[in-house]
C-alpha cells in the first residue's frame, strides 16, 4: 500500500511486542481456553442424547481390538494377507480371459492385417509387436488385479480402518525419531509412492516430513504388486502344495510388504540419528467413527478413479517402453542385438548380488513405470537365452497361458528359487519411478534429497540382494 | 430457520437449479471457501455441488491442497474452494496454512464450514476460529445420517442462534441437504442473511484493550483489511507469518483480491 511506510509497520510490531509482555506468559492459554469453553457451552446448550445407551459403544469395542497390544498387529497382517489372497485367487482367471483376446487373438490379427497393407516390417515391429504388445501385456496382467484390490483396500478405508493401522503404527515411528502420522503416508505409499509423497504435507515438521518421503518408497506400490504376486506365486507358492500355493504366495507378499515397513522403520531411524537428526514431535490422531461404506458408490469410485487411472498411466508408459525394448532387441550390431550386448557385459555384476543381466535391463528400461518389469524380463530371457517355440521371435512380447509356462520360460533361463526371492527384494528395493522421483523435486525443491531418495534404497537393494546370496550360497541351499 | 417444502427437498428441484461445472472456472459471481475439521466430509460436499471428483475416504487428511471447482445455482457463478481439514487455525503445519491463508487473504464471499454432527463440541473450536476471521459464513452440519445412528439430537435452531450463521443439517453421502445448503449459501452471499457471528467471552479486559489498540494501527495502516481483531490477536501471540505480512506490508495486498501468502 502506498500508504504504509516500512518504519509504520514496524512500530506496530514493536506495539504488540510490548503488550504481549505485558498480558504475562498464561495469555496465549486463556486465548485458547476460552475458545473451548464457549464451544462446549454451545454444544451443551444443542446436543442431546437419546436413549440411555452410551454413543459409539460398538466403535469403542472395535477399536479394543483392532487396537490392542496383542490382537492389533496380528489382525493387521491377517487382513492384508486376506486382501493379497482374494487378489491373487481372483485374478487368475480374467487375466487369462484377457491375455487370450488381446494378445493369442487379437495381436496374429493385427499382424495380418499389417501384411495385407503391406507395412514395412520394421514398422509393424515397433507398432504391433512392441507398442501393442506392451500395452495389451499391462492391461491383461494389471487390470484384474487392480480391480480386485482397489475396491477392497478402499473398503477398508471408507470404513475408518486406515487411521487405527496409523495408531498402531504410530509408536514404532515415535522410536525410529520420525513422525507418527507416516504411517499415514506410508499406507497412502501402498497405492502409489506419488500420492505418499505428496500425503507427507500433512507433517509439519520439515525434518519429519523430509524423512517420510524418503522412505515411502519403501511401501511396495500398486507397479510392484503384481510383480510381487507374480514371482510368489512362481516360486514360492509352487513350492507348497496346489490346495496351499495362493494362501504360501499371499503369505510372501505379506512378508516383503512387512519388509517394507520394516526398512522405513530402520532408514528413518537411522537418517534421525545422523542427517535429520532431531525429537519426534506430538500430534493427536482422531480415530474417526466407524461408518459403513456405501458399497455401490465405493465399486464405482475405486473403479472409475483409482483403477482406470493407474492403467491409463501404465498404459502410456508402456507404449513407448514397448518401442523401445523392440528396438534393442532388434538393433544388431555385429551378431548380437543390444539387448544381448548389455545383458552379457552386466551378467558378471549382476550375478554377483544373485540377480542377472536381463534383470537390469528390463530395471532401466522400466523407470518410468514399475508396472511392464515382468513382460519386459520374459521377453529379454527368451532372447538371451534363444529358447525356440517360445513367444513370437525376437523383441516380441508374448504373453504365457499360466503361470507353469512362465516358471518354465524363466527356469531355462537359468533362473533359480534364490533369484526369484532376489527380485522380489529388488523389486521392494529400488529407485522410485520416475513420476515419484519428479513429484519428491516439487515437494522438497531440492536436488540433494532428491537424489538421496532415488539412490538410497537402489544402494539397499544391491547390499541386501548381495548378502541375501552369501547367506544362500554359505549354507548351500 | 426456513424448513425445507416437499417440492425443495425434492431431486427435481435441485436439479433444475444446480448445474455442475466442474472446473469451468470462468467469471464467476462468488467464490465459496470450505473449511473444517479433518474426516467431515468436506470432499465429500464438494463432489456433490461440482460434479467432481475428489478422492474421499474416512481417512483424516485426505486433502492436503485445496482443489477448485464451480456450479451455478439460480443462475449466480460459484466457483468453490476446498481448503485441507485442520483441527485449528492456530499452528503452522502446510495444511493449517493453505485453510488459514485461503480464509484470510482470499477473502472468500462466503465460508462454509463442514462439521461432524457426532463430534459437534470438537468441531465447533474451529468453527469459533474461523467466525473470528470472516463474517461470512454457512454452517453445514453435516454425517446427520450417522447422528441419528448413534442416538443424537442436536437442536438445529439453537445452534444457529448461538453461533449467528445459518445451520444446515445434512448427510452428504445421501446427498441429503444439499439444495437447503446452496439456498443458505446464496442468501449470505447476496447479503440477504447477515451474519452476526458468535464472538469469543471471556477475554480479560486488559486483552481487550491491547486488541483494540492495535486494531486501531492496523486500520489505518491497512485501510482495506476486514479482520482487524483476528489479525491484532495473532500478533499478540506472537504468530510468524502474520508478523511475516505486517513487516513486508503483504497484509495490505489483500485489498486487490489476490492472497499475499502464497500457501
Amino acid at each position: 500500500m502506498d500508504k504504509t511506510t516500512h518504519h509504520n509497520r514496524e512500530e506496530i510490531l514493536t506495539a504488540a511486542n510490548t503488550a504481549r509482555w505485558e498480558l504475562g506468559l498464561d495469555f496465549h492459554d486463556t486465548v485458547i481456553e476460552s475458545i473451548y469453553s464457549d464451544a462446549s457451552q454451545i454444544a451443551r446448550k444443542t446436543v442431546k442424547l437419546k436413549g440411555d445407551k452410551e454413543a459409539y459403544a460398538t466403535d469403542i469395542t472395535i477399536d479394543k481390538i483392532v487396537t490392542s497390544r496383542w490382537l492389533g498387529f496380528p489382525l493387521m497382517f491377517l487382513l492384508l494377507a486376506l486382501v493379497f489372497w482374494l487378489t491373487i485367487a481372483g485374478a487368475n482367471y480374467p487375466s487369462g480371459l484377457l491375455s487370450s483376446v488381446l494378445i493369442d487373438y487379437l495381436h496374429p490379427l493385427l499382424k495380418q492385417a499389417a501384411t495385407f497393407i503391406h507395412m514395412p516390417w520394421w514398422m509393424s515391429g515397433i507398432l504391433i509387436d512392441g507398442a501393442y504388445m506392451a500395452a495389451a501385456w499391462v492391461i491383461a496382467v494389471m487390470l484384474p488385479p487392480m480391480a480386485i484390490f482397489f475396491p477392497l483396500f478402499t473398503l477398508l478405508e471408507d470404513l475408518g480402518y486406515l487411521p487405527r493401522v496409523a495408531f498402531n503404527m504410530d509408536n514404532l515411528f515415535r522410536k525410529a525419531g520420525a513422525h507418527g502420522k507416516q504411517a499415514l503416508t506410508m499406507s497412502m505409499g501402498f497405492g502409489c509412492n506419488a500420492a505418499g509423497v505428496v500425503a507427507a504435507r500433512v507433517i509439519d515438521s520439515p525434518r519429519e516430513r523430509l524423512i517420510a518421503i524418503i522412505t515411502n518408497n519403501f511401501s511396495l506400490c500398486n507397479g510392484r504388486w503384481p510383480t510381487q504376486i507374480l514371482i510368489a506365486t512362481i516360486f514360492i507358492g509352487s513350492m507348497a502344495s496346489p490346495q496351499l500355493a495362493g494362501v504360501v504366495s499371499a503369505g510372501a507378499v505379506v512378508g516383503i510388504a512387512v519388509l517394507g515397513i520394516f526398512f522405513s522403520l530402520v532408514v528413518s531411524w537411522g537418517l534421525s540419528k545422523t542427517v535429520l537428526r532431531g525429537e519426534a514431535s506430538a500430534f493427536t490422531l482422531e480415530l474417526p467413527p466407524y461408518r459403513p461404506p456405501r458399497i455401490w458408490q465405493t465399486l464405482y469410485t475405486s473403479l472409475i478413479d483409482r483403477t482406470i487411472f493407474v492403467l491409463w498411466r501404465a498404459i502410456i508408459f508402456a507404449v513407448p517402453a514397448g518401442i523401445v525394448i523392440w528396438l534393442v532387441a532388434n538393433v544388431h550390431i555385429g551378431d548380437l542385438s543390444l539387448a544381448e550386448y548389455f545383458i552379457n557385459w552386466s551378467d558378471p555384476f549382476a550375478l554377483f548380488f544373485g540377480l542377472n543381466g536381463v534383470i537390469l535391463l528390463a530395471y532401466i528400461i522400466a523407470i518410468p513405470a514399475n508396472e511392464i518389469v515382468i513382460p519386459t524380463i520374459l521377453m529379454l530371457t527368451v532372447l538371451s537365452s534363444k529358447m525356440a517355440g517360445v513367444g513370437g521371435g525376437s523383441g516380441v512380447m508374448f504373453e504365457l497361458d499360466s503361470t507353469a509356462d512362465i516358471a518354465g520360460v524363466l527356469q531355462t533361463g537359468g533362473w533359480t528359487l534364490l533369484t526369484g526371492l532376489n527380485l522380489m527384494l529388488f523389486s521392494l528395493l529400488h529407485n522410485p519411478c520416475s513420476t515419484t522421483i519428479y513429484t519428491i523435486y516439487k515437494e522438497t525443491k531440492s536436488l540433494k534429497w532428491t537424489m538421496v531418495s532415488t539412490f538410497l534404497p537402489i544402494v539397499l537393494g544391491f547390499v541386501i540382494c548381495f548378502f541375501t546370496t552369501q547367506l544362500w550360497q554359505f549354507f548351500g541351499w | 430457520m426456513n424448513t425445507p417444502t416437499n417440492c425443495e427437498s425434492c431431486a427435481m428441484h435441485n436439479k433444475a437449479n444446480l448445474v455442475k461445472l466442474g472446473i469451468n472456472l470462468d467469471e464467476v459471481d462468488y467464490v465459496i471457501a470450505m473449511a473444517g475439521n479433518p474426516n467431515t466430509g468436506k470432499s465429500t460436499v464438494f463432489n456433490n455441488l461440482t460434479g467432481l471428483r475428489q478422492h474421499t475416504g474416512n481417512w483424516p487428511g485426505k486433502t492436503v491442497t485445496r482443489a477448485e471447482g464451480g456450479f451455478v445455482f439460480n443462475d449466480k457463478r460459484y466457483k468453490m474452494v476446498d481448503l485441507p481439514g485442520t483441527y485449528s487455525l492456530l499452528s503452522t503445519s502446510t495444511d493449517e496454512e493453505v485453510a488459514r491463508n485461503f480464509i484470510l487473504f482470499g477473502q472468500p464471499d462466503v465460508t462454509v464450514i463442514v462439521v461432524d454432527a457426532t463430534r459437534l463440541e470438537r468441531n465447533l473450536n474451529l468453527v469459533l476460529q474461523i467466525l473470528e476471521i470472516t463474517d461470512r459464513a454457512v454452517l453445514c452440519l453435516n454425517l446427520m445420517d450417522e447422528a441419528k445412528r448413534n442416538n443424537l439430537e442436536i437442536d438445529v435452531r439453537v445452534l444457529s442462534k448461538e453461533l449467528g450463521i445459518p445451520v444446515i443439517p445434512a448427510s452428504a453421502r445421501r446427498r441429503q441437504g444439499m439444495t437447503e445448503l446452496l439456498q443458505a449459501v446464496e442468501e449470505v452471499a447476496t447479503g440477504k442473511y447477515v451474519c452476526r457471528p458468535h464472538k469469543i467471552k471471556g477475554r480479560s479486559a486488559k486483552l481487550n484493550n491491547a486488541i483494540s489498540k492495535l486494531e486501531n494501527s492496523l486500520a489505518k495502516q491497512f485501510p482495506n483489511l476486514t479482520n482487524t481483531k483476528w489479525v491484532a490477536l495473532r500478533l499478540l501471540e506472537g504468530d510468524d507469518s502474520i508478523i511475516e505480512a505486517v513487516r513486508t506490508g503483504d497484509l495490505g495486498s489483500i485489498s486487490a483480491g489476490e492472497s499475499g501468502i502464497q500457501a
